[in-house]
This record gives structure tokens, C-alpha cells and sequence, in this order.
């Protein structure tokens, strides 16, 4: 009986199901005049969910400027929800905060792929898609995509400087180069190729003179270990060594070159430059001499010991953030995108368009932030939608990172 | 429940309902409820919710495929999200590239995935079990890989993936684009519905239920396994690759990262869920991996995944053979004892 | 050559890694006939316990023992308080409590702890060992070591104390087992705890490699699990030959081979062993298991 029943039973619950689906509440509540919504997408499941500290701490600041009365007297609605780093989950959820939420703007939604999955959506539909949480270039292009905008500085940018220090300072440079096999990885390389080959065209270098890429070894996020990689690398008689790896494969890699015996020029991508959550792990004596480049100020740091803005960041850190989340790189990209949105909204004062968000957004002049490293400004316009272009090279002393030279900027 | 609406009121002797049950009839009218309310739900629903439930037809249609081989034939797959990115790739590098219209993407999407799925099924006749899911899992695993391949990119985009326009009602149709794709998904929902049920109900699915129970009894009967094995596994991947296909279309987009391990593994907690060797299981374990996530975000974002883990053990610990088969138990209860109570006849006959 | 060599030893220390993890899946096989999916992140749990024990101030060996025992008492939980209720289910409903498991204690370490990678610290010596231009990491060396000798253990514990027969089986013949007064319960639960005993060995193994996060064990088990079918997930031996297999093949296939490079390494090393297991199905080491009709 029971199979002969199979489209009655099939019928009853498909049916009740999809009532019970569509009972649920579709709720379009407009936001009140006391409120501004922010929306943003973060990944706290998954393989990915470290970087989901970066979106708690957001909300941490957030939770600050409210608590110190809101921006014009309004308090701020973040609404972050989880997109599991799956394209398909982001464009579900941008859609929930775009057209049920009702959200102001978007704000720091992290990934590229998630990214360039709403990216035609989000400037569709005119909704301000502020300060994407990655670095990829396609990310300030006004022109084609007015709605959309960066803020760190772009991977190609960075990995420019990195070309431009190595023409200057080692000749006839044999460069080996480890990167993460995704769209960080391939950015930063690209940019690196493109910066060693106009900077060896712009200082005229031939033959024995002009660097040179000996070897180009990928690894995938899920790889236990980058062991054969090093050794491959190692093999290839490179003398200087490009990192482009996210910090735990970073720690891996400098405890390795060191234990198999290889000493090259180590230069690591700023993505993985934290003293506690990069160098410490793998043993501080074994990281000096790396060089890098940055535009925040490192907590852990003795240098800004003393200095007012980590003073303030230190006491935002003890009062705001649970211990589990203190992750000090991620805390202070937080907190310092953060704050530059605070400065839009601050300066779009009562009218809280989506035209006007995003004007404002476009109109930042010589902004500094207090964990930004001092002289970097950020600046935006109507045909510049990249905020922070500037960095400084720095080297690993085995306590510090000691800047050196001015800060450079290859936008 | 719905159906109780519809009993006619002369119907009074319990061996005289249980025929009723058992009529042509109630499936008819029951098949047209459910139709008219999935049909009525864009008048009813924001374009957002819409896009929610057209998600969830869409993994329905892929958990079908999905059911047809581990459910009714045994062979267990880690890897049909590998059989879900093919399809999507077809649909998006035929519509980037080629410009052609997404309908023949689909039908093409699925001819590939029947393919490869056929050629994929038959070294997959020498293994079973766990080995099975070994095979299938590095498929899984292999196929983002391949799609960032250098040697591809110029097709697949590399790790940027591709962008597509969403498509517009045809036909002058006053439907926005979303409502035009709910209903799409829809009718294509139907259609693998019918073909499902209709293959499982004949020979053919007499067949692979046979070869999953007894293999050596089935080959002794003369059931050639081999054959049967492969083409299943094809028939699987084509509705997979149908889904992918759609969800392409629906997402605008495809990427490397949206066809991890995962995607496989949630595939396979779908039919498990929804109830393993039944039809209509596809639908409650589309229903569950669509929505479930996000009620694990809602409930803590904290730790979403323990939510969801919590969710998984709890319906497995309260339904074993998944929601199907739960209800499967509960209707039969639910008839046998209004049978019981309402006359005095004993048992009632079966037909 | 040197660099040959390098590799090879290399892909031993990581197929180390792979292995010690096998073991475990093998272990839980033998008593329970289910391979256990959440194997991986129990064992990242019970690593975490351990650096918590380290970094209270608790001595490493102190630490590494308590450890042991928490985590058998652990496993013990988890199938007595769990998996016992889904015993008669189908097998992938069974699977299917493994897959929340996984999730479970993904999201829950990393929620307790977060994602920041930790270190955790290595019993054996700091500085590498050179021979001519080979290096050797100590650590490697002993890892290997302690997966050689978890292997020993476990080789003469099913084969010549009552209480492995006894668990060996109850996981093939329960019905049979309950007849000669075998307690099969009991039985299936002391598997769960040595099994989650031996991935809490395998996590504190791993961990000094590749540092201690939430997400340490994901690719791993995929690797043990490979390693494990390839050399039979009936025997041990086999399984541990699967690891270092799987280790050495990656390593020298991703540097020789130029087409296939990083990118398609543990694809073609896993296409190998399908291959392999379409000779032979039941794995290198395995045991053939003929079908009755």
C-alpha cells in the first residue's frame, strides 16, 4: 500500500512543505531614520572560516562607534551573514541583504570569486559595494562598475614594488616563486612578471644583469605541506625566494628553507607579514633578514610601543574583542577599513542616498588613520577607486620589522 | 493536511476508502495541488525567496540523479559534484563563448555529462563501496583542478571563472527574470520527476533495484549488470549535469570554488537526508541543503557548521531512512489506524 | 640527484604523516566495519586538547599520555552516546553522522580556540641532521618511528590478545560474536577509543609539520584515506605502505612529470590508485572478501 500511495503522500507533504517555505516571513521593513544598515557576507564555516575573524571584528568596531553615539546620531545595523566562501551561497545572501534586509550599502564581503559573482548584481542594482576584502585589481574599475571599490592596496600593485626592489637591489637575481594556486596567487604572479619586465626595460638591463624567474612552483590551499615545493625551489639554484603564501603555509615555508639548508633573499607577500601570527610560529631567528612590504602598523611591534593610535587600538582590542578573535593582522585591517567607512558616512551627514554614499566614497582626500604607517595617506576620486597605494619596504631584524627607504607607491 | 479536502464524503467503508486511496484519481488531483501551489508561489513570494526555492528545485533535480544510483542501484558516488561543475562549465563556456541560447546549453550540458558518466561508469563496475567512493571522491577532488588548469584557462577562465547574463522571459511573457526561471527550473523539475519515477517504476528499475539487493542473483537471471551499471551512472550524471547546468544559468556564474569536495559531500547528505531510494526524497534533501545552511547561520554564527552537524546527527538518530521514509511510516500508520478505528471488519484488504 | 633523493625523503615524511592517520581509519575498520569520516577532526581535537595541557604548563609527555586517555574516553563517549543508536541503520546514514561529526568539531575548535595557526611543539631534537647535501628533519625521522611502532602494536594486539580477536570479531560477525558471549557493545566502543587513541597520536605527530589549526586534518584524511584503500583497509601494513606511497608518488610526479606539476599531483596520484584498484580491488595488502550467494 504504502508505494501505491506514492503521489497522494508525495502531494500532502510536498505541498504542506512549500506552505510551510512560503509562510516564512518576506519581511521588506524599510530602515528607520535612526539606523544605518550595512551589509556584508563573510566566510565562518568552511575550509575558509579564518578569514571569518576579519568580519567579526567589524562588527566589534562597530559595536564602538555605537556605543560612542553612532555617526550623526545614527547607530549602525551590520548585518553579516555566512557565505561559506561559495560563490553560489554569496549571491544568495547579497540578494537576502540587498532585497529583504534592505541594506545602505555593502561593506568588506570577502573573497574574490565570491566577489566577481555579485559584482554585475550589486552595480545592477546601485547599491554601494564598498571596500571589497580583497585585493585583486579588477576591483577599481569605475568606469565599467561605478558601485564597486577596493580599499588595500591592489595585489599587482604590491608585487610591482616587490619587482622593483629586487631590479635595484640584487642583478642578475635568479628568482624562484612559490604562490597559492587561486586568483591571490595568479594576481600577485602576474603583477610580479609585468613589474620585472618593465623594470628591466625602464633600467635597460641585458644578458647576466637582468633578473630573472628560474622556477614557479604552485601549491593548493589544501595541501598539508609545501616540502617538495621548497626543495624543488631550492634545486633550482634561485637565489632569491618570492613568498606568496597566506600565513600558514608562509610560517611552513621559512621554517623549512632554513631546515633544509637553503638561504636565499626570502621576500614574503604582505599578506603574511604578522610578527605573532606568521613569524613567531615559525621561530623568529629563522624569519631575519625577510623582506617585505606593508601599510599597517604590527601590534606587536616594540616600535609603536608608545605611539597614540595603537595606544587607542590596544584598548579597543582589550574592551571589544573576545580573546579567541585577537588575531592581530586581521583585527587591524578591520579595524582601519572600518574606520575609513566611518569617515564616509561621517561626511555623507543626513543624506544617506546610495548616490550620495558613494560620492563621498569617491571624494576622499589625504585620509590618515592611526594604525595606518605614518605618511600614508588614502585618496580616492571619480576615476580613482583604488584607497591605499602606498607602502613601505621592510626587514625582519628577529624582534621587528625595520622600515627602510620612502614610502613607494607603484599605482 | 491537504489531501484530507479533497476526500469525498460518501465514502464510508474502510475497504471502500482504501481502494479510493489506491485510485487513479487522488494522484491526479493530489499532482495537480501540489502543482497549482508551486506554480502560485511567485504571486505570492519576493523575487529573493523565489531565487531561494528555484536554488532548491534545482538541487532536487541533481539529488535525483543522485538517489537513482546509490539509492535504487547501491553504487555509492563522493563525486557528483565533479558531474554538476561539467554541466555548469558547458552552459556558461557555450553561452560566453558562443553566444548560443541557454536552452541548448542545457540539452548539451546533459548529453556531455551522460557521456562521461557512461565512460566513467564502466571501470567503476569492478569496484564497489568504499572503493567506489574512493574512485568517485578523486574525481571530485580532480575537477577544480582541471578547471584552473593552464593549459584550459582559455576556455574555463582559470581561477576567475566565467559571468553570464541572466535570461529574460521569452515570448513576451510578463514574468521577470526570476519569476521566468522559477517556473523554468520548474517544469524541468517536473520532467526529470516523471522520467525518474517512470524509470524506476518499469523493467529498468526493476532491474538496477535487483542488481543493488542480490548482484549474482540478478546477473543469474539474466540482467546484464554491466550494462545496466554504466548506464545508470550516465543517466545520473546527466541529471546532475542538467542541475549544474541550471544553476549556471540561475548564478550567473561559475568558479572553480564553487565546486569543491563539499558540494559532493552535501549532495550526498541531500538523498541521505531526504531519504535514500525514493523519488520524492530528492525533494526534501534539496529543500535541506538549500535552507538548513542558513538557519545554522541565523542560530549561531559562531560555530555554523556545529549547528548544521547537530542538525545532520539529530535527523539521522530520529529518522534513519531519512525524511521519506519517515513520512512513509507515518502515512502508513496514520491510514492503518483510521482503518482500524473506523470499522469493524478486521484487516483491511489489500488490493 | 640530491634532489631526487630529497624528494623521496621528503614524500616519506609527509606519507608519514598520511600514514599515521591510516592507521587510525584502519583501526576504527577492524571494530566497526565503518570508515569514520570524522576521524581527521577528532584527532585535530585532540590535539587541541593537548596544546591546551602544554600550555598550561603541563610537561610534553605528561600532556602527550593524559592526552591518550582523554581522547579513548572520548571516543568511547561518542559511540556509546551516538553511534550506537544509528548501528542497524543503513551504512550511509551512518556516514551520514560522521559527515556532523566532522562539522561538529570543525566549527567548534575553531570557535574555542579560532583559526590562527598555533605551534604545537616536537618531543624529538630542533636541529636538522645533514648527510652529505641530504637533510633530515628529526622530527620526521621520529614521526615516521612512532607510526612504525603505533603499527607494531596494533599488528599484535589483533593477532594475539583476546581482547582484539574479540573486537575483530564482533565488527565482522556481531550475531555470531553476542553467541559466544562476546560483548559486542562493549567491544564496538573500546574500537572507537583506540581508534580516536591512535588519531590523537597522529594529530600530535602532524601538528609540529604543519602547524596546529582547525583545518589541519581536512586534506590529510583525504590523503590517509587514499593511502588506506590502496594498501587495504583490512590490513594495517598495508595501509601504512599506502601513506608513504601516496607520499613519495606525489612529490616526485608533481617535480618530474612537467605537465602535471602541483596542480594535478594528488589527482594523478589518486588516479594511480584507482587504477591499482581496478587490478586489485581489495587494495595491495588487502583481503580478498569472496561473496557468498
Amino acid at each position: 500500500m504504502c508505494s501505491r500511495n506514492h503521489w497522494l503522500r508525495l502531494a500532502a507533504m510536498t505541498a504542506g512543505l512549500i506552505l510551510v517555505f512560503a509562510a516564512f516571513p518576506g519581511d521588506q521593513t524599510a530602515y528607520g531614520q535612526d539606523e544605518i544598515r550595512i551589509g556584508n557576507t563573510n566566510p565562518y564555516s568552511g575550509p575558509a572560516s579564518s578569514y571569518g575573524t576579519i568580519g567579526r571584528a567589524i562588527g566589534f568596531y562597530f559595536n564602538k562607534v555605537n556605543d560612542e553615539g553612532g555617526i550623526n546620531g545614527r547607530k549602525i545595523n551590520y548585518i553579516s551573514y555566512d557565505d561559506g566562501y561559495s560563490p553560489p551561497r554569496t549571491v544568495e545572501q547579497i540578494r537576502k541583504l540587498v532585497e529583504q534586509d534592505r541594506v545602505h550599502l555593502l561593506f568588506q564581503t570577502l573573497g574574490t570569486p565570491t566577489n566577481s559573482a555579485i559584482h554585475k548584481y550589486v552595480n545592477k542594482k546601485k547599491i554601494p559595494h564598498l571596500f571589497v576584502a580583497t585585493g585583486a585589481t579588477k576591483w577599481g574599475n569605475p568606469k565599467e562598475y561605478p558601485w564597486t571599490m577596493g580599499w588595500q592596496p591592489n595585489y599587482q600593485t604590491v608585487s610591482k614594488i616587490f619587482a622593483q626592489y629586487v631590479i635595484e637591489n640584487v642583478p642578475g637575481a635568479r628568482i624562484g616563486i612559490l604562490y597559492q594556486n587561486d586568483d591571490y596567487g595568479k594576481d600577485y604572479l602576474y603583477g610580479f612578471k609585468a613589474g620585472l619586465a618593465e623594470g628591466i626595460e625602464r633600467a635597460g638591463l641585458t644578458g647576466d644583469q637582468a633578473p630573472r624567474i628560474v622556477m614557479e612552483q604552485s601549491y593548493e590551499v589544501t595541501d598539508p605541506t609545501i616540502d617538495s615545493q621548497i626543495i624543488n625551489l631550492k634545486t633550482s639554484g634561485a637565489n632569491v625566494f618570492f613568498n606568496i603564501s597566506i600565513p600558514k603555509f608562509a610560517a611552513q615555508a621559512i621554517k623549512r628553507i632554513k631546515a633544509i639548508g637553503w638561504d636565499p633573499l626570502h621576500i614574503i607577500n604582505d599578506v603574511s607579514t604578522s610578527i605573532d601570527a606568521v613569524l613567531r610560529p615559525a621561530g623568529l631567528e629563522n624569519a631575519i633578514g625577510l623582506i617585505s612590504a606593508q601599510y599597517i602598523k604590527d601590534p606587536a611591534s616594540p616600535e609603536w610601543a608608545d605611539d597614540p593610535g595603537m595606544i587607542d587600538f590596544l584598548k579597543f582590542m582589550d574592551k571589544y574583542v573576545p580573546a579567541e578573535s585577537r588575531n592581530p593582522a586581521f583585527t587591524v585591517y578591520a579595524y582601519s577599513v572600518s574606520q575609513t567607512l566611518v569617515y564616509v558616512l561621517e561626511r555623507c551627514g543626513d543624506d544617506l542616498s546610495r548616490e550620495n554614499i558613494m560620492r563621498q566614497a569617491a571624494n576622499i582626500r589625504n585620509l590618515e588613520l592611526p594604525m595606518l604607517l605614518p605618511g600614508i595617506k588614502i585618496n580616492t576620486g571619480p576615476d580613482d577607486f583604488y584607497p591605499i597605494e602606498q607602502m613601505q619596504m621592510q626587514r625582519f631584524d628577529g624582534e621587528k620589522w625595520v622600515r627602510f627607504g620612502d614610502l613607494l607607491s607603484a599605482g | 493536511m491537504v489531501t484530507s479536502t479533497v476526500t469525498p464524503k460518501t465514502i464510508k467503508s474502510p475497504a471502500a476508502r482504501t481502494a479510493w486511496l489506491n485510485g487513479r484519481y487522488p494522484r491526479v488531483a493530489a499532482m495537480a495541488v501540489v502543482l497549482v501551489v508551486a506554480a502560485s508561489l511567485p504571486l505570492v513570494m519576493s523575487d529573493y525567496r523565489l531565487f531561494q526555492f528555484t536554488l532548491a528545485y534545482i538541487y532536487a533535480i541533481a539529488l535525483l540523479g543522485l538517489n537513482l544510483l546509490i539509492g535504487y542501484n547501491g553504487q555509492f558516488s563522493l563525486g557528483h559534484g565533479a558531474f554538476f561543475a561539467i554541466g555548469a562549465y558547458t552552459t556558461a563556456i557555450m553561452i560566453d563563448r558562443w553566444d548560443i541560447g541557454y536552452g541548448w546549453t542545457i540539452i548539451a550540458a546533459g548529453a556531455i555529462c551522460l557521456v562521461v558518466g557512461f565512460l566513467f561508469g564502466i571501470p567503476a563496475l569492478r569496484i564497489e563501496g568504499m572503493y567506489l567512493a574512493l574512485a568517485t571522491l578523486a574525481l571530485a577532488l580532480a575537477t577544480p583542478q582541471f578547471l584552473k588548469y593552464h593549459l584550459f584557462e582559455g576556455w574555463t577562465g582559470g581561477v576567475q571563472g566565467i559571468v553570464i547574463d541572466k535570461p529574460e522571459a521569452p515570448f513576451g511573457l510578463p514574468l521577470n527574470p526570476d519569476q521566468w526561471l522559477y517556473f523554468f527550473t520548474l517544469a524541468i523539475l517536473l520532467l526529470a520527476f516523471v522520467l525518474g519515477w517512470n524509470l524506476v517504476r518499469g523493467r529498468t528499475g526493476r532491474a538496477l533495484v535487483a542488481i543493488r539487493d542480490h548482484r549474482i542473483a540478478a546477473q543469474s537471471m539474466g540482467i546484464n549488470t554491466a550494462l545496466y551499471k554504466s548506464l545508470i551512472f550516465g543517466v545520473s550524471a546527466l541529471y546532475t549535469g542538467v542541475a549544474g547546468a541550471l544553476s549556471a544559468i540561475v548564478i550567473q556564474f561559475v568558479a572553480p570554488d564553487s565546486f569543491t569536495l563539499f558540494l559532493s559531500i552535501f549532495f550526498v547528505v541531500g538523498i541521505v537526508v531526504g531519504g535514500l531510494g525514493s523519488i520524492t526524497g530528492a525533494i526534501y534533501g534539496g529543500f535541506f541543503i538549500q535552507f538548513v545552511p542558513n538557519i545554522a547561520d541565523a542560530i549561531s554564527q559562531a560555530a555554523p557548521w556545529a549547528i548544521y552537524g547537530i542538525f545532520l546527527i539529530v535527523f539521522m538518530l530520529v529518522m534513519p531512512l531519512g525524511i521519506a521514509g519517515f513520512l512513509a511510516i507515518l502515512w502508513h500508520r496514520l491510514i492503518m489506524g483510521r482503518l482500524a478505528s473506523d470499522g469493524n471488519e478486521g484487516h483491511p484488504t489489500e488490493t | 640527484m640530491e634532489s631526487f633523493l630529497q624528494q623521496v625523503v621528503s614524500g616519506l615524511a609527509t606519507g608519514g604523516i598520511y600514514a599515521a592517520l591510516a592507521l587510525a581509519l584502519v583501526m576504527i575498520y577492524h571494530s566497526t566495519n565503518h570508515l569514520n569520516f570524522a576521524q581527521g577532526e577528532m584527532a585535530m581535537f585532540s590535539t587541541y586538547i593537548s596544546w591546551s595541557l602544554i600550555n598550561a604548563g603541563v610537561p610534553y609527555w605528561i600532556a602527550f599520555f593524559a592526552t591518550l586517555v582523554i581522547a579513548f574516553a572520548g571516543g568511547v563517549v561518542i559511540e556509546r552516546l551516538i553511534i550506537r543508536w544509528v548501528e542497524d541503520a543503513p551504512v550511509l546514514t551512518v556516514v551520514i553522522v560522521f559527515i556532523g561529526l566532522l562539522m561538529i568539531f570543525n566549527s567548534v575548535a575553531g570557535w574555542i580556540y579560532s583559526y590562527d595557526i598555533k605551534v604545537f611543539p616536537s618531543p624529538f631534537p630542533d636541529q636538522p641532521i645533514q648527510i652529505g647535501t641530504l637533510y633530515l628533519g628529526p622530527h620526521d625521522v621520529g614521526a615516521i618511528a612512532v607510526t612504525l611502532i603505533v603499527l607494531a602494536i596494533l599488528f599484535l594486539f589483533f593477532r594475539y590478545t583476546s581482547l582484539g580477536l574479540a573486537m575483530r570479531a564482533a565488527a565482522e560477525n556481531p550475531e555470531s560474536s553476542r553467541l559466544v558471549g562476546i560483548r559486542v557493545g562493549r567491544m564496538l566502543g573500546m574500537g572507537w577509543g583506540l581508534a580516536a587513541l591512535i588519531g590523537a597520536v597522529a594529530g600530535m605527530m602532524v601538528a609540529p609539520i604543519v602547524f596546529l589549526d582547525p583545518n589541519m586534518m581536512a586534506g590529510i584524511l583525504i590523503y590517509a584515506f587514499a593511502g588506506a584503500m590502496f594498501g587495504g583497509i583490512s590490513s594495517p601494513g598495508g595501509a601504512v605502505f599506502g601513506g608513504f606511497f601516496l607520499g613519495v608518488t606525489e612529490n616526485l610526479a608533481g617535480s618530474y612529470i612537467p605537465f602535471i606539476g602541483n596542480e594535478l599531483k594528488l589527482s594523478v596520484a589518486l588516479v594511480i590508485i584507482v587504477v591499482v584498484l581496478l587490478v586489485r580491488p581489495s587494495g595491495i595488502f588487502g583481503k580478498v572478501t569472496v561473496s557468498r550467494v
